[in-house]
């Protein structure tokens, strides 16, 4: 390969400014004619001779990549032949690197909140697609605004590919400060991984301290199947309890016990008052010398330690159930059977949870009514009622939360917050058909027309409740 | 160029001609069959007709181990195998049998090696279905990819050398890449006899420029195939193993 420089054309791609040097590849500026915008090409260093599996390596890169599409990855533009010379063009993404904001952890929790939402909602943009990226570090992470982009799909793995990469090597791939103890023991398909990735970058963000470190040997990595990193309140007393919940509940060695999904997650990031605390993490209390001995000697296999993988369970049904239901009138027949379709969807995994949503509708014209005529407030009587409607599904309190939201337009309500919290399924109920209901629009209809996704709209049969009225 | 590959049709005609109708809307530049014109299905006369015609027009095919039994009998066959075999040779035209008597064990097109069951002594029929097998395969030939069928399981080896072969199970209908730094085998399921749990008949699409192999899956009607498997008087199983795909 002839030295490159600027103004080197590979493919019709003027080489610009050289960016910093990868490990494994360098980067560069560039711009094609064909290809608006800046763009960077990114040249894998295969020299004559070199490991096979660093072809390997760049060939999935490839695979995936082109395969990828949306605001959270940099936009695939081509990839040259293997036997001229090897490069993937892509759009530049402009921004701050995860990797230089977090050379000033500990930082403030509102940052790590929002730093810790953006890049669950783009890990849920890529699990979407069917891609674990299994290299999730600060330095594959592009803050751009509001958004985070992920790079480097070196490691990454598609569901719908074989996993080649994955055979050439014995030892654990990933990034030894941030490997999923999964993937220690050589996994490379679950995308709890990532979330467990994430939990490390939360920690990280949150105390300025690597739960566990950088170690350098596979004994040294295989430590988090069996021990778990301090305390993040002990690292860090500013953090709050719920940040230290949220971050627990990512690191879990049983994949089976963290977050349902990556959007599971953004969701307590977004709502921490509704995080439950409650809930007793590893609760290992001090182990008498027997127990230890007792454990010495019946060490459980590693892999029964890291539990089931969650693919299966990510395919059984929704994760995020968000149901609405009018409890204006009290809870009527349509409230039971909205309850009664919401326990169906939830029945079908048992990870999946519940959004509850109930719209307090104010009036545009007037005065808001705040307080009833008991004095007490409607929005404390809404809240006491849903909870009472939810209540027969029997749900955990980390499985639920309950939302009165106060609004002109109840199906712009449940819009916003379906979109916002990036719901799987609503679940909603209809009143029977009426001349008014025609003429006005209902509820349903606007949601069913404008949701991003699956709504079941619940009617009672034969439209009794109607005629009951 | 890009290649269909048509294997196991089994005398099944259902099931072939929903496929060749599937390969006339892709329009690919080859067209192969792969071997098992014949056996368990109730219509081997049309089927080797057709597969004549296709030879006529452009198509390669090669031998397989039941079109070997349809003319020379059964040796080694499991007994619904060989019933069948016995009946499928009666069934035969003289020029149908001297066609598949005519088949060539292996052909090669573009640098791939088109074989029935595998590249290792190809008319001792060896299955290729595990690594080993595949690896076996491989070292038997030079060639940088082997297609086969036989086993009815779909699947793709990739091989380098020093290594184990990696196995991927092909997914319905979803393009499965090629690698430049490995050889494979390409196992080809089954177009009259799936056995995969996938009753719908299945062909291979290989891109050799995309470097893309794809598992098409064709649905068709198997429960008439199974009536005139009754019909004929073959086995029973013959013809309820199409419903379920195994």
């Amino acid at each position: 390969m002839e030295r490159l420089q600027t103004g080197s054309v590979i493919d019709g791609f003027t080489l610009g400014e050289r960016l910093k040097a990868g490990g494994m590849a360098m980067l560069w500026h560039a711009s094609h004619p064909d290809h608006p915008g800046p763009l960077v090409l990114k040249i894998p260093v295969l020299d004559p001779g070199a490991d096979v599996s660093a072809i390997i390596g760049y060939e999935t890169e490839v695979l995936i990549h082109k395969r990828l599409s949306g605001p959270h990855v940099p936009r695939f533009v081509a990839a040259g032949d293997l036997a001229a010379i090897p490069y993937i063009a892509m759009g530049l993404v402009a921004g701050e690197s995860l990797a230089e904001r977090i050379r000033q952890a500990p930082l403030p929790v509102p940052d790590v909140q929002r730093i810790g939402i953006a890049i669950a909602v783009a890990l849920a943009d890529l699990h979407r697609q069917n891609v674990v990226h299994l290299d999730l570090k600060p330095e594959n992470v592009i803050l751009a605004g509001e958004r985070a982009v992920l790079l480097d799909f070196g490691l990454a793995r598609h569901a719908e590919l074989p996993d080649l990469l994955g055979e050439e090597s014995s030892e654990p791939m990933g990034t030894s400060a941030y490997i999923a103890p999964e993937q220690v023991l050589g996994e490379r398909s679950d995308p709890a991984s990532d979330l467990f990735a994430l939990g490390c970058l939360l920690y990280q963000m949150a105390t300025g301290e690597e739960p566990f470190g950088r170690p350098k040997t596979v004994p040294g990595m295989k430590r988090r199947l069996y021990h778990a990193p301090r305390p993040l309140r002990a690292a860090n007393p500013q953090a709050p309890t719920w940040l230290e919940e949220i971050v627990g509940r990512c690191l879990e060695v049983d994949r089976g016990r963290r977050y349902a999904d990556a959007t599971r997650l953004a969701f307590d990031l977004r709502h921490p008052e509704q995080v439950a605390l409650a809930r007793k993490r590893r609760s290992t209390p001090e182990r008498g010398l027997g127990r230890r001995l007792v454990d010495l000697f019946q060490k459980r296999e590693e892999a029964q330690v890291t539990g089931t993988p969650t693919v299966a369970r990510r395919k059984a049904g929704p994760s995020m159930v968000l149901t609405a239901v009018d409890l204006s009138e009290g809870a009527d027949a349509l409230a039971a059977a909205i309850l009664a379709e919401t326990g169906r969807l939830l029945a079908a995994r048992p990870d999946s949870s519940l959004a509850c949503l109930t719209v307090l509708r104010t009036e545009i014209i007037g005065e808001t009514r705040t307080v009833d005529a008991e004095g007490r407030s409607l929005y404390i009587g809404r809240l006491v009622a849903l909870k009472d409607w939810a209540r027969p599904l029997h749900l955990p309190e980390d499985r639920v939360s309950y939302h009165v939201i106060e609004a002109v337009s109840a199906a712009e309500a449940i819009l916003r917050y379906a979109e916002h919290n990036d719901i799987d399924h609503i679940v909603l109920g209809a009143r029977s058909s009426s001349t008014l209901r025609r003429h006005l629009g209902s509820v349903s209809t606007k949601v069913v027309a404008e949701a991003h996704c699956s709504v079941s709209v619940v009617r009672v049969k034969g439209g009794a409740e109607e005629r009951d009225r | 160029m890009r290649i269909a590959i048509l294997s196991d049709i089994h005398a099944n005609r259902e099931a072939f001609e929903a496929v060749l109708a599937a390969v006339r809307r892709l329009a690919p530049d080859r067209l192969v069959l792969l071997g098992d014109l014949v056996g368990y299905g109730p219509d081997p006369g049309f089927c080797v007709d057709a597969a004549r015609e296709l030879v006529a027009a452009g198509a390669i095919c090669i031998r397989g181990n039941h079109d070997e039994a349809a003319v020379h009998g059964p040796a080694g066959m499991t007994p619904n195998a060989h019933e069948a075999a016995l009946w499928t040779k009666a069934q035969l035209g003289a020029e149908q049998s001297a066609f598949l008597d005519s088949l060539p064990l292996t052909a090669e097109l573009d640098g791939v090696l088109l074989v029935h069951a595998s590249a290792r002594d190809p008319a001792a029929w060896h299955y290729v279905r595990d690594l080993r097998s595949a690896a076996a395969c491989l070292a038997a030939t030079e060639a940088r990819m082997v297609i086969c069928g036989h086993t009815h399981l779909p699947a793709i080896f990739y091989a380098r050398a020093g290594r184990e072969p990696v196995a991927f199970i092909p997914l319905r209908d979803v393009p499965a890449p090629l690698s430049a730094a490995h050889r494979h085998v390409v196992v080809v399921g089954a177009v009259g006899q799936p056995r995969d749990g996938d009753p719908a008949a299945c062909f291979a699409l290989l891109d050799t420029r995309a470097r893309e192999v794809t598992m098409m899956r064709v649905p068709y009607d198997s429960q008439e195939t199974a009536r005139k498997i009754r019909a004929a008087g073959l086995p029973d199983w013959l013809g309820l193993r199409l419903q379920i795909g195994r």
